[in-house]
């Protein structure tokens, strides 16, 4: 009887430990967040602080911060959707065909750095003015997004009973209509995993954006590392900037915490 | 038309990704293949200039390439040990049936998915050595305080640290998925034959978790190798290029410097690097997991 308390015990500290060990560093920038920098600067402070809203406030009024979010969320948006549109029916056709090939070189191209793209990407942007523009952001999160898609949803596709489809078509549907009515559907949560990742890759997309995108487009992560420049760092404006980037990806990985955990399993890491 | 469409349907949807990805990933790495027997500095006066092999022979003579691939090698290295033995202890530990076990699930995926450069920002606070938690935490425990970051030899420790809180998860997530999937029988005969609970972690549960465990070391490897993010947000690869792993060099000799021929060249060793790393993984699988 003894020895099973001690081992429950031990037990609870160890999954407490492991707890805070997680969450403790997002902890310390929500809190950094709210303290005034003087606080911050000082160490007898650590722990107990006069909670301020100013950094927030002052992130969005003397930093155009909202102009940062509306660009991450449109590229975000558009180069998942985009994503979506060209890796939904290509993973179809290569999980039903059999295509092994094709899926070799999407394998590929999700093991290749990143960095790999940019050096020749930024050269023939700028050629065609293509630096500094969505277009050129979105299609360059899409190397990201469409990799990962076609990933996720190969074996959906090829899970899907092929009796099914090939009544549809006895019955006159054409394949487009079978494809978009009948197996999209049912294929939901498999799209809606890879979509939300998609998104997340995006938002959180670092190098991409630091390169490709200049002052018109600049994204939120850019913006937050720019932030840092000058002979002094203001932490507590730098870490509300950091929350605002990290909330949106918190909030929607709690809602969706069942599906990005199977997505992330299934071998789902950023370019 | 819709006959048409019906009968190529297996080219009319594969051919939209297909050009998409020819055009944004295999005509790049060709045009990176080329650029990389080049000088150019991507000068609208100066044209680029065909020099060979030049490239790949300075960047073997020269000893930032070197520095760069030990600083990867270390930095990888390191990280994937101490993230594996985690991750697979805190699966095990987690794998028991206990209240709140989706929680914690949750809880493992948020350093996973939290923006990388609000990663490398938070842990750069931590870090600080003034005014970081860090190093107050050392001087209320009576140890003295360090550096971190901001010192030629604890920089890549300090990295490694934040990339083991940071994807351990992903290793005890892959592994608690793994051990859903491991049968039962063997641990009750294990039982009836008097095997203790630690004989049944060693010659049952491990075995019968390597397959996933060695996938779950490859994909993290890969990545590893690619880390940008949160060491470029927290050091750029300083302190004096202590923590330039190969990643940073490449970025830095194109996007600072623009030497796109030589950065190219770095980038097709890279490449090979990157593709030996992923053969020798999978043979490995092969011949430990039993893996096809």
């Amino acid at each position: 009887m003894r020895t099973t308390t001690t081992a429950r015990i031990s037990y609870s500290l160890l999954n407490a430990i492991v707890i805070v060990c997680l969450l403790f560093p997002f902890f310390w920038m929500i809190s950094a967040s709210f303290k005034p920098q003087l606080e911050i600067l000082n160490p007898d402070y650590l722990f107990k602080f006069t909670p301020t809203v100013q950094n927030y406030v002052s992130i969005f009024q003397d930093h155009d911060y909202m102009k940062y979010i509306v660009s991450s969320f449109i590229v975000a948006v558009l180069s998942t959707l985009g994503s979506l549109l060209l890796g939904l029916p290509a993973a179809y056709s290569i999980a039903k065909y059999k295509m092994d090939s094709i899926s070799l070189v999407i394998l590929v191209a999700k093991i290749l750095p990143g960095i790999s793209y940019l050096v020749p990407w930024y050269v023939i942007f700028n050629k065609l003015h293509l630096i500094d523009s969505y277009v050129g952001l979105i299609m360059s999160h899409m190397v990201i997004g469409l990799p990962f898609i076609m990933w996720i949803m190969i074996p959906f596709f090829g899970a899907f009973p092929r009796e099914i489809e090939e009544s549809s078509w006895i019955d006159g549907s054409s394949k487009i209509r079978t494809f978009a009515q009948m197996v999209l559907p049912v294929s939901l949560p498999g799209i809606i995993t890879s979509s939300l990742l998609a998104f997340i890759f995006s938002w959180n997309n670092f190098m991409f954006s630091f390169v490709l995108a200049g002052e018109k487009t600049k994204t939120l992560p850019i913006a937050v590392y720019n932030f840092m420049g000058g002979t002094s760092i203001n932490w507590g404006a730098l870490m509300a900037a950091a929350c605002v980037i990290t909330l949106p990806v918190i909030v929607i990985a709690m809602l969706a915490q069942k599906y990005v955990v199977s997505g992330l399993s299934a071998g789902a890491v950023k370019g | 038309m819709t006959d048409w469409l019906d009968r190529h349907i297996k080219w009319v949807f594969v051919l939209p990704a297909l050009a998409f990805i020819a055009l944004m990933v295999a005509y790049p790495i060709f045009y990176t293949a080329r650029l990389s027997f080049f000088e150019w500095s991507m000068s609208a006066i100066q044209p680029s200039k065909w020099i060979g092999l030049d490239n790949y022979a300075s960047l073997l003579k020269g000893k930032e390439f070197w520095d760069a691939l030990w600083l990867t090698f270390y930095h990888s290295s390191i990280s994937i040990v101490l993230e594996t033995i985690l991750g697979v202890a805190i699966a095990i530990l987690f794998s028991r049936k206990i209240a709140g076990a989706k929680t914690i699930k949750t809880m493992m995926m948020l350093p996973m998915v939290a923006t990388p450069v609000s990663v490398g920002l938070v842990w750069l606070l931590i870090y600080e050595p003034s005014i970081g938690l860090a190093n107050q935490l050392l001087k209320q425990l009576g140890f003295e305080t360090q550096e971190w970051l901001g010192s030629v030899t604890q920089v890549m420790p300090s990295l490694i640290l934040m990339d083991v809180w940071q994807w351990t998860p992903m290793i005890a997530l892959i592994t608690i998925a793994g051990l859903a999937t491991i049968p039962t029988d063997p641990y009750e005969s294990a039982s009836v034959d008097g095997a203790n609970a630690f004989q049944k972690l060693t010659r049952i549960t491990l075995p019968l978790l390597m397959p996933t465990i060695l996938t779950a070391v490859t994909l993290r490897v890969i990545d590893l190798i690619k880390t940008f993010d949160t060491i470029y947000a927290t050091t750029q690869g300083g302190p004096n290029l202590a923590s330039q792993t190969l990643n940073l060099l490449i970025f830095d000799t194109a996007f600072s410097r623009f030497q796109f021929g030589y950065a190219s060249a770095l980038l097709m060793v890279f490449f090979i690097l990157l593709i030996a790393v992923v053969l020798l993984l999978t043979a490995i699988r092969k011949r430990l997991g039993g893996i096809e």
